[in-house]
């Protein structure tokens, strides 16, 4: 029994990190509607900062949880800037932003590779203790217990700022109907930069958290896969449908590590995804598109 | 630069050639975009590889023949997967069709990793390569697949790939079966690059699950666009290009695939239409240019 707690455990912790991430994918995707491919390399950029800052600057531990967000944010606004502002300027289909987010992808990984920082692993300073805590009989790794606290506080900042404020409320209406709420007096490409600094921020966050629980490493942003997975599972453009479906895909990922095998975890995520798609493309709870064709 | 390092890159050019046009069928003709060719590509070079390793009906005198049968029946097998996955998924629109191919792609590439009887993670060695993938053999195929997906363009149902491609409901209205065309022109594109991945087995000689990563489809669709959506010269140009140049420039080894993302991000913001954009390489066309100088228009 505690053994199973203990993968529940584990699952909540890696799928809230998922989350991180994946809300920043349907941000994107409820207004622009295109994957932003290029949201892995955002996440590696952060999990880096979150190094440096730890190695090399010797900061306390949050602030370099916060240099880390504020770098992987002001990288995602700046690949929306000279990445997707001029295709969305000439209305270009879909494809082209897929393409170019692909191309942003390529080119962030690459240039860490060039760069001195170069290909190798790195892994973090400890800054804890490795020695789980107990509850009961459930041994909780301290990190997962981070994993778990900073993401479920920042996820529910994320759903505070959405649902509450008055920038939520454009962003909410923006997704609705870009035309409509420009008519009615919002400035989409506030809202469009605001999307992506609150999805970069978010990804600054899991990177660096990722880090911490694995390695870094400049292909670390592939694991942005799996929060994209979770993000179509939950529903594309959802952001409550992008949190539960992370934290069920990690609940389910831990479950077939810790009983099955842990080679079979990325295949059945995988093969959860193209199940959705066939039975249930939009989701768990994603929006429905009316398309023309 | 010896000739045999030339003639490598000539095969290798070949090779993606191969899924090249299969992708410019799919994705600049009809309008659909896949980013799990290289799924297909696995499994044409899996079955091309198995066949040759366990087959041995063919004598020694006809190994050309058994080569030639062994690809088609990896493009057959890779054709059979794309039916499935597309009867299913062609239902899809843009998006998610693509995101369901992805996932089709990777899951492919996992379930290889992870069965035993496919070599696992290591794959399958010691594939002849004597007498197979030669660069004679290369060309002929290309030319065969380059012919008659041109033929194909230009019939009917080409045309009607197009018409889906360029209006997808006004296609449909005047009576244009759009999900079988989109089936036959997803199937024909897995086809392709079934072929090219048997050809790949039997150049390189060895065959993992590491070959055929998400990059891999990404690498072919930016040829693809590169060369110009609907523009099968382009195509051809494109792949030429685009796999000669990162072989010259090796010696930059860590920068190619930095200048790579931003040639792409480039080409996507200031021509998307592509090297080619849509025109084809023509006789009449390259007269018409000589004749008004490097700026006359090329309607061909």
């Amino acid at each position: 029994m505690s053994y199973f707690l203990q993968q529940v455990v584990n699952g909540l912790s890696l799928g809230s990190v998922y989350a991180l991430m994946s809300v920043g994918y349907s941000l994107v995707y409820s207004i622009m509607n295109f994957s932003n491919f290029a949201h892995g390399g955002v996440i590696m950029i952060g999990a880096y900062v979150g190094y440096f800052c730890l190695t090399l600057l010797n900061v306390p531990f949050f602030i370099a949880f916060i240099l880390s967000a504020i770098g992987s944010g002001l990288l995602a606004v700046s690949i929306e800037k000279v990445v997707y502002r001029p295709l969305r300027k000439r209305n270009a289909p879909f494809l082209y932003f897929i393409i170019s987010a692909m191309g942003a992808s390529i080119f962030l990984e690459n240039i860490v590779i060039a760069s001195p920082i170069g290909p190798t692993f790195r892994s973090y300073p400890a800054v804890f203790s490795t020695e789980p805590i107990m509850l009961g009989s459930v041994a909780l790794g301290r990190i997962d217990v981070l994993m778990l606290l900073i993401a479920g506080l920042s996820l529910v900042g994320l759903m505070y700022i959405i649902e509450k404020t008055k920038i939520g409320l454009s962003i909410r209406a923006t997704s609705y109907s870009i035309r409509g709420s420009t008519l009615m007096g919002v400035n989409v490409d506030k809202v469009i930069f605001i999307i992506f600094m609150l999805g970069g921020l978010l990804a600054g966050l899991a990177g660096m958290l990722f880090g911490m629980k694995y390695v870094v490493y400049p292909q670390i942003g592939n694991i942005t896969t799996k929060s994209f997975i979770a993000a179509v599972f939950g529903g594309l453009g959802s952001l409550p449908g992008a949190i539960i479906g992370s934290v069920l895909l990690g609940i389910i990922e831990a479950m077939t590590s810790g009983y099955l095998s842990s080679q079979y975890r990325d295949l059945i995520a995988f093969v959860l995804l193209i199940g959705v798609l066939i039975f249930k493309p939009t989701g768990l709870m994603g929006k429905v598109t009316e398309d023309k064709a | 630069m010896s000739w045999g390092y030339i003639s490598g890159i000539l095969i290798l050019t070949g090779i993606n050639l191969m899924t090249v046009l299969g992708l410019s069928l799919l994705t600049g003709f009809t309008g659909l975009f896949s980013f799990g060719h290289a799924g297909f590509m696995a499994i044409g070079a899996y079955t091309a590889a198995m066949l040759t390793l366990k087959l041995k009906i063919f004598p020694e005198s006809l190994a050309q023949v058994q080569f030639f049968m062994v690809l088609i029946a990896g493009g057959l097998v890779a054709m059979l997967f794309s039916l499935i996955i597309g009867k299913l998924t062609l239902n899809l629109k843009g998006d998610y069709f693509c995101i369901a191919t992805l996932g089709f792609g990777e899951a492919i590439r996992l379930i290889l990793d992870n069965v035993q009887f496919f070599g696992g993670a290591r794959g399958l060695s010691s594939i002849p390569t004597q007498g197979t993938t030669t660069l004679t053999n290369v060309l002929i195929i290309n030319m065969i697949a380059t012919s008659v997906l041109v033929l194909i363009i230009r019939s009917r149902h080409g045309r009607n790939m197009v018409a889906i491609r360029e209006e997808e409901l006004a296609a449909q209205t005047i009576g244009i079966n759009v999900f079988k065309y989109k089936l036959i022109s997803f199937a024909i594109s897995a086809f392709y690059a079934g072929i090219a991945g048997g050809l790949m087995a039997h150049y390189f000689g060895y065959i993992q699950p590491v070959m055929f990563k998400m990059v891999k489809s990404t690498e072919m669709t930016i040829i693809v666009i590169f060369g110009g959506l609907g523009s099968v010269s382009g195509s051809v140009v494109g792949t030429i290009l685009l796999t000669f140049l990162p072989e010259l420039l090796r010696s930059f080894a860590n920068w190619r695939l930095v200048l790579y993302g931003v040639a792409v991000i480039i080409i996507m913001i200031s021509r998307p239409q592509g090297l080619m954009g849509g025109k084809e390489f023509s006789i009449k066309g390259i007269t018409k240019v000589l004749k008004k100088g490097p700026k006359g228009e090329v309607k061909s």
